[in-house]
């Protein structure tokens, strides 16, 4: 039981010119809740449909549950659940009858009714599924992925389109069932999804692992800050190496764009003053300027320089 | 089934065992996916459309405004004569059914969602033809009900009637690999809707179907006659008393037509079968 539920390693995909994933390598411990973060296009989904088995490796090696997901297929589907990201069901089927269906397709599937509740689906079982609300679309999507008692799943983007008390109760189910051993992997492209619920996240980008780590890890455990700093003008030529001079090798200066500079350093008050004395000094007048806990989204930031939800 | 022990719980609790792991055997699985889209159809009965209203309009159609015109010498002329062509026509358009039912599943995502379960890939294929055969069945049985209605009887035994209905369905289920084929290399139901007319509607009317090939150019003539639609017309109309003598010097086929029938279904399902199978191969495996 040792081995990991996900093994990744050197993985290479690409679709004519474009390599979607290249050289990716990473690793799933079982009964955790793993998060692939990453922008649009950065192959969080090309990965996950290579460890399904719906695409074959180019290159590289992935191993789920210790299976090659592409030739061990048959051993390894029942032992799995997946989330698509969109569609798979018939737009005229009703929610309930959906699920029956899938679970009619399993050997040993879970109550659906029970499910049905569970996911707060329960007063739209007869409604057809194409007059579902985008969230009850998802949840319908989740309960599909449970309903055959899988021990790894694998959930593409879970939450998108729900209201915030959709959120909550999709993230409970998922600590639940991590509760209960089973192993989750999820893309998603919000911070604070990844943040809450993940135990690990890696953080992709053009198809490459740049960052893995708990959010403790990532964010530093809160002993750094943040700083953004937006300015009425363009900043003047030099602005970022002159800023860093004065802070000191311990922070991270990075330019935005021509009006925002992101500072990340100790969380300590002497960070804000000497920034705003650099404005002073610089004739520079700020728009805002907001000191917060580094997140995820500012670790996101410093490592490709780019804002991920964009 | 295993499930009432373990309360209101998403997976079973650590302490239980998991559940053997098994797969459902490909029978149940095709006939899970059948049953889904008998509902489908269920669900939206205008889908039956193009096997009631459609033929019986065919039959009424042809029977009134060319059977004023065409004569047949038969006992009960050309509408008993017609009703074989009409109904060969209904089965070759099976393939019509399975291949818009197969482009519709894979568009919206339903096959990719059928390979993330622990099923037999086969399974969804097998589903899919088991329900377009019993689509056309009812096509069938509507167009002899009306048939009976305007005077078409069969006038041979049981076992003959028994056999060009079984000639029937087999032509049913050789159509059936065509559909795969054409519903898994076209990439939208409109595309397919517009190649399956295209080509069905000119090779189920260029054949003994709905008029006879006797006053057809030679050139003609001979297409039509070697055309297998042909063949199976002209062995539904022998098994069921329709006919009248064939003409002097036709085609092989026509002489044979019971014979030429079977050979048709099998060398159409060898030669389509493993291409079709191919294709869907290629189209879901991304």
């Amino acid at each position: 039981m040792s081995e990991p539920a996900v093994l990744i390693s050197g993985l290479r995909m690409q679709y004519g010119d474009k390599h979607a994933v290249d050289g990716l390598s990473m690793q799933v411990d079982r009964g955790s809740i793993t998060a692939v973060l990453g922008p649009n296009g950065a192959g969080k989904t090309t990965t996950l449909e290579t460890c399904e088995g719906y695409r074959r490796a180019q290159s590289g090696t992935v191993r789920v549950l210790g299976l090659d997901p592409h030739r061990q297929r048959g051993q390894l589907l029942p032992r799995i659940g997946v989330m698509l990201q969109a569609g798979g069901a018939w737009s005229g089927v009703r929610a309930m009858e959906m699920l029956d269906h899938i679970a009619s397709l399993h050997a040993h599937p879970l109550d659906t009714t029970m499910l049905h509740d569970r996911l707060g689906l329960a007063d739209c079982g007869r409604t057809p599924y194409r007059r579902l609300s985008g969230g009850q679309q998802q949840r319908l999507g989740l309960a599909m992925a449970l309903v055959g008692r899988p021990e790894l799943v694998f959930v593409d983007e879970p939450t998108a389109g729900m209201d915030p008390q959709a959120r909550r109760t999709t993230w409970e189910l998922l600590e639940e069932i991590r509760g209960d051993g089973v192993t989750v992997v999820l893309t998603t492209h919000h911070m604070d999804e990844a943040e809450r619920l993940a135990d690990q996240i890696h953080i992709i980008d053009q198809g490459r692992l740049i960052a893995t780590g708990s959010p403790t890890e990532l964010t530093s455990g809160g002993r750094s800050a943040t700083i953004r700093l937006v300015v009425t003008r363009p900043f003047p030529d030099g602005a970022p190496e002159s800023l860093r001079s004065e802070l000191g090798p311990e922070t991270e200066v990075a330019q935005l764009d021509d009006r925002s500079m992101l500072i990340t350093g100790p969380a300590d008050g002497g960070t804000l003053g000497t920034v705003s004395r650099w404005c002073e000094t610089h004739d520079v007048l700020p728009e805002s300027l907001t000191l917060g806990r580094a997140s995820l989204e500012d670790v996101f930031l410093r490592l490709t320089g780019r804002e991920l939800a964009s | 089934m295993t499930n009432i022990d373990q309360g209101p719980r998403l997976t079973q609790r650590p302490e239980l065992e998991r559940p053997e792991i098994v797969q459902t055997g490909v029978l149940r699985q095709s006939l899970s996916i059948t049953r889904r889209n008998l509902i489908h159809i269920k669900r939206m009965p205008e889908m039956l459309m193009d096997v009631t209203i459609q033929p019986v309009m065919f039959v009424l159609l042809f029977a009134f405004v060319f059977g004023s015109s065409i004569d047949i010498e038969t006992a009960a002329g050309y509408k008993a004569w017609l009703l074989g062509g009409i109904m060969a026509q209904t089965v070759a358009f099976s393939s019509f059914i399975v291949a818009v039912g197969l482009t519709a599943d894979l568009e919206k995502g339903i096959v990719d969602r059928m390979r993330s379960l622990p099923i037999n890939p086969a399974s969804v294929l097998i589903g899919r033809s088991i329900s377009s055969l019993m689509h056309s069945s009812i096509g069938l049985v509507v167009m002899s009900l009306t048939g009976l209605l305007i005077g078409w009887r069969i006038n041979t035994n049981v076992a003959e009637a028994a056999l060009g209905y079984l000639l029937l369905v087999g032509w049913g289920f050789a159509m059936i690999w065509i559909g795969i084929l054409a519903g898994s290399a076209m990439r939208s139901v409109e595309a397919v809707n517009g190649v399956m007319f295209a080509t069905m509607f000119p090779i189920t009317f260029l054949a003994n179907t709905f008029a006879p090939t006797d006053n057809m150019p030679p050139v003609l003539r001979a297409v039509a006659e070697w055309n297998p639609i042909s063949s199976l017309t002209q062995a539904v109309r022998e098994l069921w008393g329709n006919d009248y003598p064939l003409r002097e010097g036709a085609a092989l086929p026509l002489q044979h037509p019971v014979l030429a029938t079977f050979v048709w279904i099998l060398v159409i399902t060898a030669v389509v079968a493993p291409l079709a199978i191919r294709t869907f191969n290629k189209r879901t495996a991304s």
